[in-house]
């Protein structure tokens, strides 16, 4: 595919998740903020973003798995999840721990569980468009580094 | 080689997210601003030559690992010490009480905003934080190089009045801070001789 394509493609895919409500602004800051000195750095911020994600999902799986819940740890997780979400644009992740906090609050078991399948739900779309456009990113980024040579 | 000002400044971050350290150091080197970033606030109090158990530090025989920083910004949330015991801390101390302290958080909850800014943090930043929230910290640090260099002559403040600490969630995009806006410094820049650090004038730029 020409690189030409493969732009067009990325463009496309950021700009339906923007669309969509997938990302936010905050997605916007962050691509102000790659340039030649840092051309990695979303990258790595949504790698990191996955890799922890992942980690608090299986924590607050087993946490509501138990007959007794504690609720004050499933908060704790939830809010590491919003806050991490909330930095890399993951607006409809964000928004997803905000209800499950909610619940969380009222101590409803039920409403907990509903919420995490939400946020697994929504970060689980989020992480097979991000894996795409990583991808994408990084044929891109190949191109260009020949076409400079 | 042209002097570059702006690299002088250093600026200790304080954050228990990886993602969020990640973050500001970007935010403040794209700024250019010298970056240090810890994950605690034990560990920020470590790097500025204060133990946990003191108030002063030894100036005398300065641990290799100390740095000095122009500016400290800290999350508020955080196991252990949060923001604002570290904030305590650094006010509280002889040798660090005139290094400016920010704090961020992911939450606008009024009362934490006071509490901090009575307690001697220089501003309050609602997370996400954006390139333009550091437009305002240059004016603190610049007042703490001033303060260093002229330690009797008396310095005006120029942190603004909160009105109101409620902030318009709903808006889309400025208004990231629920403190007052009325001191604009995108507008005017201080200006200073290349000689020297000595403030000539404010001028407003276009």
């Amino acid at each position: 595919m020409s690189l030409m394509a493969l732009r067009e493609q990325l463009n496309g895919l950021v700009n339906s998740m923007f669309l969509e409500g997938l990302l936010d602004d905050q997605f916007e800051q962050l691509q102000m903020l790659q340039d030649e000195s840092s051309p990695g750095f979303i990258a790595e911020l949504i790698t990191l973003f996955c890799g922890d994600s992942e980690r608090i999902l299986a924590e607050l799986t087993k946490l509501l798995d138990q007959a007794v819940v504690d609720y004050q740890k499933v908060d704790a997780f939830v809010h590491q999840l919003k806050g991490s979400s909330s930095s890399v644009g993951a607006q409809h992740v964000k928004l997803a721990c905000v209800q499950f906090r909610q619940f969380c609050e009222e101590h409803n078991k039920e409403g907990c569980l509903r919420a995490l399948n939400v946020v697994k739900h929504e970060y689980y779309l989020l992480r097979g468009k991000f894996d795409t456009m990583l991808q994408l990113e990084q044929r891109i980024q190949a191109y260009e580094s020949k076409q400079q040579i | 080689m042209a002097v570059d000002r702006e690299a002088q400044f250093h600026v200790l971050a304080v954050d228990d997210s990886l993602i969020d350290r990640k973050l500001i150091e970007r935010l403040l080197k794209t700024s250019s601003y010298q970056v240090t970033t810890v994950d605690s606030g034990s560990k920020a109090l470590e790097l500025l030559g204060l133990r946990e158990d003191q108030d002063i530090s030894s100036p005398s025989s300065p641990d290799k690992n100390e740095i000095a920083v122009n500016l400290v910004i800290t999350d508020y949330c955080m196991p252990g010490m949060t923001g604002y015991d570290l904030l305590k801390k650094i006010k509280g101390s002889s040798s660090l009480k005139d290094v400016p302290v920010v704090i961020m958080s992911s939450e606008n909850v009024p009362s934490r905003i006071n509490r901090c800014l009575e307690g001697g943090a220089e501003e309050f930043f609602l997370k996400p934080i954006q390139l333009s929230d550091l437009i305002r910290l240059r004016p603190y640090m610049l007042k703490g190089k001033l303060k260093e260099q002229q330690p009797s002559q008396h310095q005006e403040t120029n942190s603004s009045t909160i009105s109101s600490c409620s902030s318009n969630n709903n808006s889309k995009s400025n208004k990231r801070k629920a403190m007052d806006e009325g001191l604009s410094p995108e507008k005017t820049r201080p200006r200073f001789s290349s000689s020297s650090l000595a403030l000539v004038s404010y001028e407003e730029t276009a």
